[in-house]
């Protein structure tokens, strides 16, 4: 009885247990073996033992410049992110007319398919006619040429970032609907104040929801590629030049995939130490429970 | 909450619409530029006066041969039905094979099950650069590059968000329920394929939707793996014509219009899916 339940349990599950092994498990293992490799695609890998990571941290300036501009990237985008979702999804769990409306205007750029857009934003960025600048001047200053500045385009793919806020914004709303109406009347019979509310209430009962958002964003913000594959290629100046796309540039442009497998390997380190890390602080911060 | 007071409320919308501005500007600006002339988007001298900024808004004369030129130049017809084909495959693929796999988890009793779902969970977070080089050679090897396959058979794999959506929907449903028809003689797959699937039909609708976004979506499959130009689907082939004509902003701004509204249209279509599909990620993780 128990064999064939467990036969049962195994058949049910086989599509991911195949999955994890031959598409998670097995190139986990060989990219770990690759990046010990020289590798080309069309020839057999060659051992050259540490050589991919000593070329990576002493020989090769672009890395260390990728990783800056990831962290920088990070650094700005995820707190912003969280700040401005959990700010907007309070102002979207207020009770009044037309709420539906704005949840749903506000909700839609992060529904926009991120070619998309990039394609768009690159448009509304253009130096001369963009929208964006064009506003600028009205105002009488003149704006800068943004994803052509090195200065200005992280900022620019940042603030692109805050455009599609909507996503996370759900999530927080939804967290905020969670929140037992009961724990406010407790805090307004003790004459709390609206701050008071939201410091002592709000904030603590949606940490776990933040903790979550936090997570993956630094994850997603860690592999970030698309946007600066497809608005600057990683220029001007490699300003944009982040880790993920430094990567792909080295395999599939360069064909170094066993550099690429080294510097996909130590990404792997830097996503697992802050994902540790973050569970970490976990115990200081985040309230779980009623 | 309790009720606001009217200034309370007035203050809300206040800010609300004028933070409304810059989320909705954006939208309606790549509709005006798609119907807009060349000589109203280079104008000879730009716009320093706020008449003037008013007047960009609307497209003058309107030019509706910018949809029928710009879906040329990325061929529409093609493109889509590529892009729709894979989201068909990949849509049943990930659906079916992470409801049976979640049900594995939820309801059945077998040897290993923590461990392989912990090992699901723990993939999340992997970064997909890290199995990308071996998992491109070996497809390579298979001889799939330049198919779609690559970007078909993983879904057929399980989609670990959606094993765990649909593994907390399964646990939802009673125990007892389940052994009822197992005493009545049904065997597993017909308690899965009966019961459980028709009972988890919103959930389903929510990976589907899920996963025919990001067919639609996705850039880096067709990136890595397509070389032919036929097979190309609509977001590579956006991103291949900006490539190609990157100052035809009235042109990519038609074509970005046609790729974007069928999304939009599928959220108002489907708004309680979407809304709940997305809420129940965070507060449940």
């Amino acid at each position: 009885m128990a064999r064939r339940q467990n036969l049962t349990g195994w058949l049910f599950a086989s599509p991911v247990v195949i999955g994890l092994l031959v598409f998670t498990g097995y190139p986990f293992l060989a990219s770990l073996y690759l990046s010990f490799c020289e590798y080309d695609i069309f020839n057999p890998p060659t051992w050259v033992g540490l050589n991919n990571y000593r070329i990576l941290f002493t020989r090769d300036p672009l890395f260390w410049t990728s990783l800056k501009n990831v962290l920088y990237y990070t650094v700005f985008a995820v707190p912003m992110g969280i700040t401005f979702g959990v700010a907007l999804a309070m102002l979207l769990d207020a009770k009044i007319k037309g709420i539906s409306v704005y949840r749903t205007i506000f909700f839609l750029p992060s529904i926009v398919p991120v070619v998309a857009t990039s394609v768009l934003w690159l448009w509304l960025l253009n130096p001369r006619i963009g929208l964006v600048n064009t506003l600028l001047r009205l105002t009488g200053v003149a704006g800068p040429t943004w994803l052509g500045d090195p200065a200005w385009s992280k900022p620019s793919l940042i603030f692109m970032g805050v455009w599609g806020v909507g996503g996370s914004m759900i999530i927080y709303l939804a967290g905020l609907k969670d929140i037992p109406v009961t724990l406010y009347e407790a805090a307004l019979v003790d004459g709390a104040s609206t701050w008071q509310r939201i410091r002592h209430v709000t904030l603590p009962m949606i940490t776990p929801v933040i903790f979550f958002n936090l997570v993956m964003g630094l994850i997603g913000s860690f592999q970030y590629f698309t946007q600066a594959f497809i608005m600057t290629g990683g220029g001007p100046l490699d300003s944009t030049l982040f880790y993920a796309l430094h990567l792909f540039y080295q395999a599939f442009m360069y064909l170094k995939m066993g550099y690429a497998s080294a510097m996909a390997w130590v990404l792997f380190v830097i996503v697992v130490a802050v994902t540790a890390v973050v569970f970490k602080t976990q115990g200081r911060w985040v309230h779980y429970g009623r | 909450m309790q009720k606001h007071s009217f200034y309370t409320r007035l203050a809300i919308h206040a800010v609300l619409i004028i933070l409304a501005v810059p989320f909705t500007m954006p939208l309606i600006w790549m509709i005006s530029t798609s119907l807009k002339t060349k000589e109203q988007i280079f104008p000879n001298e730009v716009v320093t006066s706020i008449s003037g900024f008013l007047a960009e808004w609307r497209p003058s004369p309107v030019r509706w041969a910018n949809y029928a030129e710009g879906l040329r130049y990325v061929p529409f017809p093609l493109y889509l039905r590529n892009t729709l084909m894979l989201c068909a495959f990949n849509v049943t693929g990930a659906v079916l094979s992470s409801a049976l796999v979640a049900y594995a988890f939820a309801k059945l009793q077998w040897r290993g099950r923590k461990l392989i779902f912990s090992i699901v969970i723990a993939t999340m977070i992997l970064p997909g650069q890290v199995t990308m080089i071996p998992t491109f050679a070996l497809y390579r090897w298979l001889g799939w590059y330049g198919t779609y396959l690559p970007m078909i058979v993983p879904a057929f794999l399980g989609n670990a968000f959606f094993i765990f959506l649909l593994r907390q929907f399964f646990m939802t449903i009673p125990d007892d329920l389940c052994d009822a028809a197992r005493i009545d003689g049904c065997s597993e797959w017909g308690i899965f394929w009966r019961m459980m699937l028709p009972l988890a039909k919103p959930a389903l609708a929510t990976c589907a939707l899920f996963q025919f976004l990001g067919t639609w979506n996705d850039f880096n499959g067709p990136l890595i793996y397509l070389n032919d130009q036929n097979k190309y689907t609509l977001a590579y082939g956006l991103q291949q014509f900006l490539g190609s004509y990157g100052s035809e902003w009235a042109l990519l701004m038609a074509a970005t219009t046609v790729f974007t509204i069928p999304i939009i249209i599928l959220f108002f279509l489907a708004q309680r899916t979407f809304i709940q599909g997305i809420a129940t990620t965070g507060s449940k993780g």
